[in-house]
């Protein structure tokens, strides 16, 4: 594999809704000024959005990491926990152990991870309960 | 059909974006579930909401949405609108409720994305 040539980690906190697109839009300018392909970049954008709300809502707070050679991008989600119950209910699309105010704010609606999965050329999710969740997402450049 | 052409129909009040209104829109969504629009919007889409927090132009920047018509007289914030003008969003306001604002835009021709049932999984890659 080529080596990276960027590697941004960027900090998530738990429950702290009022910065929550912060770092994906960060992304999203950065990979643009990159020259991403639109439609590539939409799908990242869109994957990054929904994996850096659930760190908010569901995580007791984690990083997001963007890495980017000449022929990937990958996603990279990482959280102190609580750990996902059961990893095949919550890829169900409308499956959702969201609080109220998330739901409030217009989210919670069970499509976070089946919807990174969709945009998401690979996709993997691994959680152990107590120690935290990990998901990895790759983006294929050519 | 041009965002001015969504105005007239809608009898809808510009709240920033005056300089981007002769913008095409193809296809429009209606909702005030952000999860469901970041899995099912496509590409010059007009997004109708009632929900007027500031995730409505977060959710708009990551999906490429250039215009946003909030429902039922709706007015967000300044913090809000100040975002969207920065990007570039033109929202605009009606009177009108989500239903109905939908049915006009609707009879007017333009079609939600057809495409956008939850099985297909190759709806956000523009296949």
């Amino acid at each position: 594999m080529q080596e990276f040539s960027l590697v941004d980690v960027y900090p998530v906190k738990a429950l702290d809704y009022a910065t929550a697109g912060d770092a994906s839009a960060t992304i999203k300018r950065k990979l643009k000024q990159l020259g991403v392909d639109s439609t590539i970049l939409r799908r990242i954008a869109v994957a990054s959005y929904e994996v850096e709300l659930n760190l908010i809502i569901h995580s007791a707070g984690g990083t997001l990491t963007l890495k980017m050679n000449p022929t990937e991008i990958q996603l990279i989600s990482s959280d102190v926990g609580p750990g996902i119950p059961d990893i095949q209910k919550a890829l169900q699309e409308g499956y959702s152990t969201a609080s109220e105010e998330a739901r409030n704010l217009g989210f919670g609606a069970g499509m976070g991870l089946p919807n990174m999965k969709r945009n998401a050329d690979e996709f993997s999710i691994q959680s152990e309960m107590g120690k935290g969740t990990l998901i990895q997402m790759r983006f294929h450049l050519s | 059909m041009k965002i001015t052409e969504i105005m007239r129909i809608l009898d809808a009040r510009v709240l920033c974006g005056e300089d981007w209104l002769d913008q095409e829109v193809s296809t429009a969504c209606g909702s005030d579930l952000m999860s469901d629009v970041l899995a099912f919007v496509k590409e010059k889409t007009v997004l109708i909401t009632g929900l007027t927090n500031i995730h409505v132009i977060r959710t708009a920047e990551m999906l490429d949405i250039h215009c946003i018509v909030f429902a039922r007289g709706k007015v967000p914030g300044e913090d809000v609108l100040e975002e969207a003008r920065e990007l570039g969003i033109v929202v605009l306001t009606t009177r009108h409720t989500t239903y109905t604002t939908c049915g006009l835009l609707y009879q007017a021709g333009i079609r939600g994305n057809s495409d956008c049932a939850p099985q297909a999984s190759d709806i956000a890659r523009g296949e």
